[in-house]
């Protein structure tokens, strides 16, 4: 019985130690955003809360959980408080297979990629749950279109990751690490590395493919209704859904929690810090590109989507799948 | 012990779940309760070691097909008494066909049916390369028929839903791509100082040609 209670204290302590750090790195993300879209506009940011501004994000929460949750007349009570709790949730139970060194998971699966396509395919729900029960024409119209991006860029992205995983050879994701050992996949994979990056804007709705929050023509999107707390669920869930998507890049193509040469100075670096200095350069293109592209168009995106990306990633698991037969690389899987 | 747990744990809440997909009166919620149900059936595939079948599942169903199953429901315009109406007509072919179906279950766990059909020992190798091995090798045309079936239902939902319709304004990414600059523009020099004046010989308006 006592061993039971240990187990359980031990799990929770570990999520406490992924969840704690996760949530001040999205308030320290929305900041970051700031400054750095400002600086690239040649604006200061917000820089008066605090030394450099450091202290604004929590001036932000404070400001938000101090306001009064409005429900619209109309909406759906159930469902309408249900759709951010969602949003967030999902965002954090993905971190529960993510490796942050060798060993250092809260879960090691077996089919941990699967389990992280799983649950960021679930995004959507918080998205079209929220639009719904709004009662709200933009927001309805942008968790329409949120439902229909979403769904169409996943396909390239299991392609994509089909790709990897010929060259791994397993879906646990300590081993497609692993296997990144000598060469990283962005090398040998890097159109798939690119069409992967932009499949993960699509899928966390940002720049340039945020139409589900377009302030020009839907005001904010699905989440036009929502205040205080609900809302903030939502911000939290969509940072943390990009911090999330950067890990999974991180690990797919950049080699996870490995230095990029086994040579002095770099692997004295703990691994867990390098997956995060990886994680935060795949953070700043997000930011980058938000600064500096403009929005697609809804047709130009489709179009990007099923007949650009789809095809070309379907034609390129072929090619890998060719190559590695060719020239015999094809990981060894032990049957029966 | 804790596996039982969970067993009665997803069982019921899968049971419960199915009962308020017939029973809801808003068919949105019929349609999350349906995501519930898909949900807890993974976690049923999760408990006997069914790890990659769990996955799939909640890839497949709960996050593409439901989510066109929502999409469609919000979507429509649906008069609430007329379903209400249409539970009561439809109650006795439902109940024969859910008899039917109990029937059948009962009939094949009392048999034989599943006699010869075994747990899946456990064993070192994941289940994701077991059901490779034997899906490309010896259900390998199986596969390919399954494929092909997918295949033409995709087809078929094509072209039920395509139609040319005239008069659309398209764009054409290739016809834009490949003009060129000197089919497009004209680069037009202006003496500065002089007004545009049809009499005195500059052209100041390009469309003008």
């Amino acid at each position: 019985m006592q061993d039971w209670i240990f187990d359980l204290g031990w799990i929770i302590a570990k999520i406490l130690v992924v969840i704690g750090p996760l949530l001040i790195a999205v308030a320290y993300l929305t900041l970051a955003e700031r400054r750095v879209i400002a600086f690239m506009q040649l604006r200061k940011g917000p820089n008066v809360v605090g030394p450099f501004g450091l202290l604004q994000p929590f001036a932000d929460a404070l400001k938000l959980m101090a306001k009064e949750t409005i429900l619209p007349a109309g909406a759906n009570k159930v469902v309408f408080f249900i759709a951010p709790m969602l949003t967030f949730i999902l965002s954090l139970v993905a971190w529960a297979v993510i490796p942050f060194g060798e060993g250092l998971v809260i879960a090691n699966i077996n089919v941990g990629i699967l389990y992280l396509f799983a649950i960021s395919s679930l995004g959507v729900y918080g998205v079209i749950m929220a639009g719904w029960a709004s009662n709200s024409k933009y927001a309805f119209l942008g968790a329409l279109r949120s439902a229909a991006q979403m769904v169409s860029y996943e396909v390239s992205m299991g392609l994509v990751i089909i790709n990897v995983l010929l060259c791994a050879g397993s879906l646990n994701l300590i081993d497609i690490v692993e296997a990144q050992r000598d060469l990283w996949f962005a090398l040998p994979l890097l159109p798939m590395f690119v069409v992967f990056f932009i499949s993960t804007l699509a899928e966390t709705n940002r720049a340039p493919f945020d139409l589900p929050e377009g302030e020009s023509e839907l005001v904010a999107g699905y989440f036009v209704e929502y205040s205080s707390m609900s809302f903030a669920l939502f911000f939290l869930g969509e940072y943390a859904n990009m911090i999330l998507m950067s890990s999974m890049t991180v690990l797919l193509f950049l080699g996870g929690w490995l230095s990029p040469f086994d040579i002095w100075p770099l692997n004295i670096i703990p691994g867990p810090l390098w997956f995060i200095i990886k994680i935060m350069l795949v953070l700043f293109v997000f930011l980058w590109i938000r600064a500096t592209t403009p929005r697609y168009r809804y047709d130009q995106l489709m179009r990007l989507g099923w007949k650009i990306f789809l095809p070309f990633s379907l034609i390129y698991v072929v090619l890998t799948a060719g190559f590695l037969l060719m020239t015999d690389r094809l990981p060894a899987v032990i049957l029966s | 012990m804790l596996e039982a747990l969970f067993f009665y744990l997803f069982s019921g809440v899968m049971l419960a779940s199915g009962l308020m997909v017939v029973v809801s009166r808003n068919p949105v919620y019929s349609v999350l309760f349906l995501i519930l149900a898909f949900f807890n059936a993974a976690g049923m595939f999760v408990l006997i070691g069914a790890e990659f079948l769990a996955m799939l599942l909640v890839v497949v169903y709960v996050g593409a097909v439901a989510v066109l199953f929502l999409f469609v429901v919000m979507m429509l315009d649906i008069n609430f008494a007329e379903m209400r109406a249409g539970f009561q007509k439809y109650l006795p072919l439902g109940l024969v066909v859910g008899g039917i179906l109990v029937f059948e279950l009962v009939t094949a766990m009392y048999g034989d049916a599943f006699s010869n059909a075994s747990l899946p020992m456990a064993s070192e190798i994941a289940n994701t390369t077991q059901l490779g091995g034997v899906l490309y090798t010896k259900y390998a045309f199986l596969f390919q028929i399954a494929g092909l079936i997918l295949l033409v239902a995709m087809i078929g939902a094509i072209s039920l839903t395509m139609r040319k319709r005239v008069g659309v304004r398209r764009q054409s990414i290739a016809a834009q791509n490949s003009r060129r600059r000197e089919e497009v523009m004209e680069i037009v020099k202006i003496p500065s100082g002089k007004e545009k004046r049809k009499d005195d010989g500059v052209n100041i308006n390009v469309d003008a040609k």
